[in-house]
């Protein structure tokens, strides 16, 4: 497989009032073309920073990003971001708000008919071609995510960057959003990096699962392979052997760390790093 | 049995649904009858401490002398029209005359020049208002966006902004009369110099609330918002336009009614002042005028001022209600 994204060693210092705070430390990925990456760890532990230097809208203070061998200085829509909170603008309609990413992106490429049916055909692949012309307002949670992720795939992105898309989500709508997430993910084999706080939905959705160490300095600290056959089915996985495995693999790790914050750091540094999650997240 | 219990029901849905009925007509009964009541109370105390009052003038207007001078007005304002239209007739046959005679004779017509009624002068108040209101408006927005948009800008024009604000436009119509007659000189002047003096005071007493609210609006902006206009690389004339200007309208909206409502007030003011056209004059006039009727005139006049400023708000809330994608904001 051809590498597409070289995450290359990234510190993400932040300046505060006390001093400055290292978010990140030599974090490093590698991510092949229709790869489908999740990211998970504690609350706290710079996994939005990650994204948000992937997306741009961060620059990190030492290493780089490299897509397709290019380096990224700033935020583009080859990245497209499905943020947590949907972030749809309020005063569009479902439709207008994926208008407004198709006409910036295919401004020169598209003319309007073919624009027009590249937004259906977005809307209708998150199942929202019922409530194409509702505003934010008129539609459910579960819904507005839809619609932030046709927005976003509507971009035809290189990239798919997912920030907790289902975090503020019901236990139903989420498991219902995931279908349709790996019902997407298998027609148009995009490479995805999501991040969740959610095990199963990691196992599940994931060909790796990247989990990092807890802040401050926080990095990749174990990378495991979902090698789990696709499609794959939430109801028999329960009973699967390898899935269970995967499963207590990633909530060993993440209780040991959990572990490893009351055991080994100081007083000091509880406290400090719980005044300073406030900027990482 | 079954039709026991299917009596039972409906005569209990039958109860229920009379119960939802008597709600019903009890809140659409409050909604009329207290601010009746209210608005009575207020017309008792208002004829009884008006009974109690002896001016040089006579007594105080009590509720009835407003009622008769609210016709008054009317006629008067009536009268005087068919005066005018009366006066442009006769003009009319003069010229006709004077042109059977002398074929070559240019016809003239002189304007009339008879006194502004009290509709009159309620109409030139809220011309004048709302050109100042719209003045404001337009450079009140783009700057208020710029100084939301640009930290630096805000840090060098907020000084300037915090000193102006509180400063009463009266206080600047001295300068603003000066500054007019100086450099407004034309020899047939679109716009009256009286006119202009009183607009660009309410222009200078709408401006400061507007910046204010607009670049609050724009600095508050959700950060998701303009992420997702860094994702798409808007350009920054089309990421005011789709982004920054529809999220910062309900702000925007609060300032114009705010700087509509005080400008209200103090284009009133000046009028009186100033000895500007409008209903301030009219309540100036009155007074100096000092008849037995000139209380009671005032009196109307301070109704009507209130009730007009009473509809301009309404009116800024249902432009809001069309405008603005926030429905919550533009309830009150």
């Amino acid at each position: 497989m051809d590498l597409l994204l070289d995450i290359s060693k990234i510190d993400m210092v932040f300046p505060t009032p006390k001093g400055d705070f290292t978010a990140l430390k030599e974090v490093d990925l590698k991510i092949h073309k229709g790869e489908f990456i999740s990211l998970i760890g504690h609350s706290g532990c710079g996994k939005s920073t990650v994204l948000n230097v992937v997306a741009g809208l961060y620059q990190a203070t030492k290493g780089g990003v490299l897509l397709n061998n290019k380096y990224v200085t700033e935020p583009g829509p080859e990245r497209a971001v499905v943020f947590q909170n949907h972030s749809l603008l309020p005063w569009l309609t479902a439709y207008q708000n994926v208008e407004l990413a198709v006409k910036q992106v295919f401004k020169k490429t598209m003319n309007s008919r073919e624009m027009k049916e590249w937004i259906e055909h977005n809307l209708k692949l998150v199942h929202m071609d019922h409530a194409i012309h509702k505003r934010p307002d008129e539609i459910s949670g579960g819904m507005k995510q839809r619609v932030g992720i046709a927005r976003a795939l509507a971009m035809q992105p290189e990239v798919l960057l997912m920030d907790e898309p289902f975090g503020a989500l019901d236990a139903l709508t989420r498991a219902h959003m995931q279908d349709s997430l790996m019902e997407i993910q298998e027609e148009l084999n995009n490479t995805v990096i999501m991040i969740t706080h959610d095990v199963d939905e990691a196992v599940l959705l994931s060909d790796r699962i990247v989990m990092m160490t807890n802040g401050p300095a926080a990095t990749v600290g174990e990378i495991l392979d979902v090698n789990l056959p696709r499609p794959r089915d939430r109801i028999s996985l329960a009973q699967d052997a390898e899935y269970n495995r995967l499963r207590s693999a990633v909530l060993t790790f993440l209780y040991e760390k959990q572990r490893k914050v009351e055991t080994i750091s100081s007083r000091e540094k509880v406290a400090s790093s719980s005044t300073q999650k406030v900027d990482v997240a | 049995m079954t039709t026991l219990i299917n009596k039972f029901i409906s005569l209990e849905q039958g109860s229920s649904l009379l119960l939802e009925l008597k709600r019903l007509l009890m809140t659409r009964l409050q909604a009329i009858v207290l601010p009746t009541v209210g608005v009575a109370c207020f017309l008792i105390i208002w004829s009884l401490a008006a009974n109690a009052i002896d001016t040089s003038l006579g007594k105080f207007p009590g509720p009835k002398a407003v009622g008769t001078q609210i016709v008054n007005l009317y006629q008067e304002h009536v009268a005087e029209r068919e005066k005018e239209a009366a006066f442009y007739q006769r003009q009319e046959v003069r010229n006709a005359k004077r042109l059977a005679k002398d074929p070559s004779y240019q016809p003239k017509i002189r304007a009339y020049t008879g006194k502004e009624t009290f509709i009159d002068q309620i109409g030139t108040s809220l011309v004048t208002v709302l050109s100042g209101f719209i003045v404001a408006a337009i450079i009140a927005i783009p700057l208020g966006i710029a100084v939301g948009l640009s930290k630096a800008l805000n840090t060098a024009i907020n000084p300037i902004i915090q000193i102006f604000k509180p400063v009463s436009p009266l206080a600047w119509l001295p300068l603003v009369t000066m500054v007019v007659s100086a450099v407004y000189v034309s020899p047939e002047p679109l716009l009256a110099k009286s006119f202009v003096n009183s607009m660009i005071t309410v222009t200078l007493c709408c401006i400061w609330p507007m910046v204010i609210n607009t670049s609050v609006g724009v600095a508050a902006i959700n950060q998701d918002w303009v992420n997702v206009s860094r994702v798409l690389r808007l350009p920054s004339l089309v990421h005011v336009q789709k982004i920054v200007l529809p999220a910062s309208i309900p702000a925007i909206f609060t300032g114009m009614r705010l700087s509509l409502g005080i400008a209200w007030m103090v284009l009133i003011a000046a009028e009186m002042l100033a000895q500007n056209p409008g209903l301030g004059k009219f309540v100036w006039d009155e007074f100096q005028n000092g008849s037995s009727q000139s209380l009671s005139r005032i009196m109307t006049a301070v109704f009507v001022i209130g009730f007009i400023g009473f509809l301009l708000d309404r009116g800024m809330l249902q432009l809001q209600r069309i405008l603005s994608w926030d429905k919550d904001s533009a309830k009150r």
